[in-house]
């Protein structure tokens, strides 16, 4: 049979934990920040290493445009999980959009960047160990961007089938977090890469 | 009950009696040549000193807290006739935490300074002028050994000098890799010290007795690891002079034997160097002296006719997966080769 | 309204087909079956892992055996190690933990249900990856099957230029997918954990075991994903022709051992606090007495968490690096012990002054006291440096590994089995039987391990498939492999005490050891619900404050 409670009274106490959904998230953001950190480790140790190949100060050139782009996002998903908590759905939808929007340019960047490093200066992820930790460090990062834009994109799908509701705004919010720390990250790596490393 | 711990308590003893013998009187036995409580070398006696205050340490720790553990299973045990009442609930006490928290803190500290001694006495070592500089090459599965002052190559048996403890004349090693990761170990001299690609390491050794010291390779590197096998000959100075003259001499050059023809015809030269004949080759042994030597394969068999023959008709037979291929010769062509071979002393 | 219960309840329910339940396992987000399955699953591998670790035993019975040939030899203690840390030793904690914790805390089930079930099946799908490399891959020549580069697979021996073939592939990928399941599984341990306690449960009243699994699961989160970081740089090394470990091009074959031991020794603390979890369970009920010092093992236990991050160079004293570095390295390994002597110490006092019952769970785990003992000194005597540079890599590391993982962890989990298996199954396991297992399974364990430490000592490496007489080994291989005898005919009693327990054990009732965690309020087996009213608790012993009411815990606490 089920349980008996077990204290002699019945609970009157306040009892709050925190939600499950936003620890979860931290946890998840968490790990994924340990496999940044290594592969941030590896670029930072093999600076200057590389025997042969383009350096990184002869191609990097800084996307700051792309740079604002995602930094951006951040603002306009936070205003868009704001309109949302307020009940105001078509605002929602509008700065959630616009997210998606921001985040797709940064992507459209870093390819467009690759290509010219590819095809014009001649470097790869085999070329040397700049090219390997470059491509991978923000290959991993743009691959977290793909992978919260699908997230992101998943929720508009459900706008536009009706059936989105202000009761979604605090997972919205936890989503959000997912995109906050891509953005983090790419602080992180935009530092590394293209200030310390050049 | 008491039958049982009584049991498991023997094991215990006996455990450490059985060692007791290896490690006090074994010392310098010839039938442990790799034991590590046998130094004959600096960097060796300088870990035996402190492996000794370590295990001591350890013993008492274990002999106070083990006694405590069975004296508590045995005193502590609920008894047939017993009432079912609970005995008291005792649910901490920040003295009794405090003292088993400073103790082994204490004892944490007296063994960090201890090693931190030695690290610094044996990594911190200095070539004295006199000393001899070898280069070790760690190759899959054997070993390559280059004196750069005096232009020797050799391979699998490593020649030093005995030093002296009043002058030492200590040999210092470095330690490439032209593949994967080795490890030089020779308990007896010194504790390992890695050979990793793009990594050169240093280590050192002043062994203070001749004698010929056994080791092996100590990180896997592949199918044979196992017979990477290392032999280091300390010799008194006159002997290793007269060693290092014979090394330095090429082979020598009489007419070329049927076996030489075949050997340099095949593609034994593509691996082996035979100093003074078109044989350049570095992936395998220098063979220019490989007479003078007591094994072959890395000290997997002994260097007799027998074994020289059985090598080169088919290595796998000795250490399979070893990177010398079988070449497919007739017998006629093993004779002839291994005839020419053991010319070259 | 007219119910229809009473008449529908009425109808004995006929048992559904076995296809339907079959399909209820396959489908099942219930934490308890879920623990279930991982638990299964690792049985499985226990016996897998046990017959490799057997065949080299056996190979290393005297100098110059050919039992089996390098090849095989050198696959063996890959997937020996490979399959017991991974396959063996996380499911079956984490099957423990996914049973016992949402139970412990109150709880209904894991935070994340659906989560949980994939963390499942993601560690299911890496382990058969891992053996279908016997099938599918090809290692080291091209010679057929499974990794043959050591568990830790070092650099460069895993380039493509000296493991052609996928067997290393194999490796990568397996870990790569159940290290998904391991982070999915730790995040649904800390939200459980943190968000899902019963009303009146604060974290200081908490059982121990669910601060173990909390700190485990920070460690698995911090811990595994570098692991995967390097596993994803090794493929990109393979496969898009990087660099990363390519010492030819610049690369470093050290960093891969700072990644991999990054994750390497925090993984040893993730097998070890849940083990030492099961101990502060069982040791307090069966010495009737409450854990000496509650606060003082939580803090110990997150001390461990903490440090057991900055110890894991210790795995690469002899690799060269800086006196500085090895100085560093000594004094957080050695630090490590303070923390996890203490811990010995509280068990100790648990047991001080108690009434000490010698069931098997308690056998096993005054067992594991001795043995953990052991096993924390001779890891002093590798923290010493200098000594390391002489033990390490030879067969008294493997001997101080084993002596924690089998000595120390699988002890406890047999304790656990024992002492939870009336719960599961709400039958009574075979008592003499236990003891047989206990007995045989000890004699096996000491004649093994033991020993292995005197061949180490005079210089046997490890990872050897044979070795040269003449240097005073034989002996004690001979010895060590006699071990592995009483040692299978130990897991034989337990299996059969499993079956027989399961088919025909007496009704266990739901406390039959007179416990004190809320577990042991719901029936045996729980309802799939668990609880129907979620309780409210006062203290740490909820069961010890309904059972003795003239005298509850929660006016010391």
């Amino acid at each position: 049979m089920g349980a008996l409670s077990v204290s002699p009274h019945e609970s009157n106490i306040d009892w709050r934990l925190p939600a499950r959904g936003r620890v979860g998230m931290y946890c998840l953001i968490c790990a994924e920040s340990a496999i940044f950190t290594i592969f941030v480790v590896a670029y930072l140790f093999y600076i200057g290493k590389s025997l042969t190949g383009p350096k990184p100060k002869d191609v990097l050139h800084p996307p700051i445009f792309f740079t604002v782009c995602l930094l951006s996002s951040s603002l306009t998903v936070h205003t868009a999980v704001r309109s949302l908590f307020r009940g105001n759905l078509a605002a929602f939808a509008r700065w959630w959009i616009l997210t998606i929007l921001l985040g797709g340019t940064f992507l459209f960047g870093t390819l467009q960047e690759w290509r010219r490093l590819i095809f014009d200066d001649g470097l790869t992820v085999s070329t040397n160990l700049f090219g390997t930790t470059y491509y991978s460090l923000v290959g991993l990062h743009a691959f977290h961007v793909t992978m919260g834009l699908v997230a992101l994109s998943t929720v508009v799908v459900f706008y536009f089938a009706g059936r989105l509701r202000r009761e979604h705004a605090e997972r919205l919010e936890v989503l959000s977090m997912y995109w906050h720390f891509v953005d983090a990250v790419w602080i992180v790596v935009f530092t590394v890469v293209y200030a310390v490393g050049v | 009950m008491r039958r049982s711990l009584e049991f498991v308590r023997r094991i215990c003893i006996l455990s450490v009696c059985a060692a007791m013998p290896v490690l006090a009187q074994a010392r310098v036995d010839s039938r442990l040549p790799t034991n590590i409580f046998a130094p004959a070398s600096t960097p060796a006696e300088a870990i035996f000193g402190l492996s000794i205050f370590v295990l001591l340490t350890v013993a008492g720790i274990f002999i106070v807290v083990f006694a405590l553990l069975a004296y508590a299973v045995v005193r502590f045990r609920s008894r047939p006739g017993d009432d079912h009442s609970e005995p008291a609930q005792i649910y901490g006490s920040d003295r009794v935490e405090l003292s088993w928290t400073v103790i082994p803190v204490l004892i944490v500290i007296t063994l960090f300074l201890a090693s931190a001694r030695v690290i610094a006495s044996v990594q911190g070592a200095v070539p004295p002028p006199g000393a001899l500089e070898v280069t070790v090459i760690g190759h899959q599965y054997w070993w390559e050994y280059r004196y750069p002052e005096l232009h020797i190559v050799t391979a699998n048996e490593l020649h030093v000098p005995v030093s002296d403890r009043a002058h030492p004349t200590p040999t210092f090693l470095t330690l490439l890799s032209a593949d994967t990761d080795h490890s030089f170990w020779v308990p007896r001299l010194a504790g390992k010290t890695d050979l990793i690609p793009n990594h050169p390491n240093h280590t050192w050794i002043d062994p203070y007795e001749p004698g010929v010291f056994l080791g092996q390779c100590a990180q896997y590197c592949g199918t044979q690891h196992a017979k990477m096998l290392l032999r280091v000959y300390v010799q008194p100075p006159a002997e290793f002079e007269r060693w290092v003259h014979e090394q330095e001499q090429p082979a020598q050059s009489a007419a070329p034997s049927t076996g030489q023809r075949v050997f340099e015809s095949t593609a034994c030269v593509n691996c082996h160097t035979v100093s003074g004949t078109p044989a350049k080759g570095r992936f395998g042994p220098d063979l220019t002296h490989l007479m003078s030597r007591d094994t072959i394969a890395a000290g997997a068999a002994p260097n007799t006719p027998s074994m020289l023959r059985l090598w080169i008709r088919n290595p796998d037979a000795i250490k399979p997966g070893s990177k010398m291929p079988a070449m497919g010769l007739s017998d006629q062509d093993v004779e002839a080769v291994a005839s020419y071979l053991e010319t070259l002393r | 309204m007219h119910s229809n219960i009473s008449e529908v309840s009425e109808l004995p329910a006929a048992p559904p087909p076995f296809t339907l339940r079959l399909h209820h396992w396959v489908t099942t987000v219930d934490h308890k079956r879920l623990g279930v399955l991982y638990v299964l699953y690792a049985l499985v591998f226990l016996v897998v892992g046990g017959i490799e670790a057997s065949i080299m035993r056996l190979q290393l019975i005297r100098p110059h055996n050919d039992f089996v040939s390098p090849q095989v030899f050198n696959r063996m203690f890959t997937m020996h190690g490979t399959t017991m840390i991974f396959f063996m030793a996380m499911p079956m904690l984490f099957g423990f933990a996914n049973y016992l914790v949402p139970l412990m805390v109150g709880a209904r089930d894991m935070a994340f249900p659906r989560l949980n079930a994939f963390s499942f099946w993601m560690t299911a799908l890496g382990g058969l990856l891992l053996y279908f490399s016997f099938l599918g891959g090809n290692g080291l020549y091209g010679a057929g099957g499974a990794p043959d580069v050591g568990w830790f697979a070092y650099a460069p021996l895993t380039a493509k230029t000296f493991s052609v073939g996928h067997s290393t592939d194999f490796w990568i990928l397996s870990l790569l997918v159940s290290g998904i399941g391991s982070i999915g599984f730790a995040i649904n341990t800390i939200a459980t954990i943190l968000c899902m306690r019963c009303p009146g449960m604060t974290m200081g009243k908490m059982p121990l075991f669910a601060w173990m699994n909390l700190v485990m699961a920070g460690l698995v989160i911090l811990a595994v994903s570098p692991l995967s970081a390097a596993q994803i740089m090794l493929l990109i090394d393979r496969y898009l022709g990087g660099h990363f470990f390519d010492t030819q091009a610049g690369g470093s074959a050290v960093i891969w051992m700072h990644f991999f031991w990054v994750f390497g020794h925090p993984e040893v603390y993730v097998l070890v606090l849940p083990a030492f979890g099961f101990a502060s369970e069982i040791i307090p009920v069966f010495s009737r007495k409450a854990i000496f010092g509650y606060s003082v093992m939580v803090m110990a236990t997150v001390a461990i968490g903490f440090i057991s991050m900055s110890v894991w160079a210790h795995h690469m004293f002899t690799v060269g690096m800086s006196p500085g570095a090895n100085t560093f390295f000594v004094i957080s390994t050695m630090a490590i012990a303070v923390p996890t002597g203490i811990k010995i110490f509280n068990w100790l006092a648990t047991m001080w002054g108690g009434k000490i019952h010698l069931a098997a769970p308690m056998l096993f785990c005054i067992a594991f006291l001795f043995q953990f003992l052991i096993a924390g000194l001779t890891g002093i005597t590798l923290a010493a440096a200098p000594f390391d540079w002489q033990l390490g890599n030879s067969y008294y590391v493997v001997a101080h590994f084993h002596y924690v993982i089998v000595g120390g962890i699988v002890f406890t989990i047999f304790g656990a089995f024992y002492y939870w298996f009336p719960k599961v199954t709400g039958k009574m396991y075979h008592e003499t039987l236990a003891k047989l297992h206990f007995w045989l399974f000890l004699i096996g364990f000491h004649l093994t391990f033991d020993f292995m430490h005197v061949p180490g000592l005079l210089g046997m490496p490890r990872r050897i498939y044979t070795y040269e007489p003449g240097r005073g080994w034989d002996l004690w291989n001979l010895i060590v492999t006699i071990g592995v005898f009483f040692q299978a005919a130990g897991i034989l009693a337990f299996v059969a005490n499993l079956v027989w327990s399961w088919l025909r054990g007496k009704v266990a009732g739901n406390d039959p050891w007179d416990a004190w965690t809320l577990e042991w309020s719901t029936s045996s087996p729980p309802p799939v619900y668990n609880y129907a009213v979620v309780p409210t608790v006062l203290s740490r012993r909820p069961l010890w404050d309904l059972k003795h009411p003239e005298d509850p815990d929660w006016r010391y606490e």
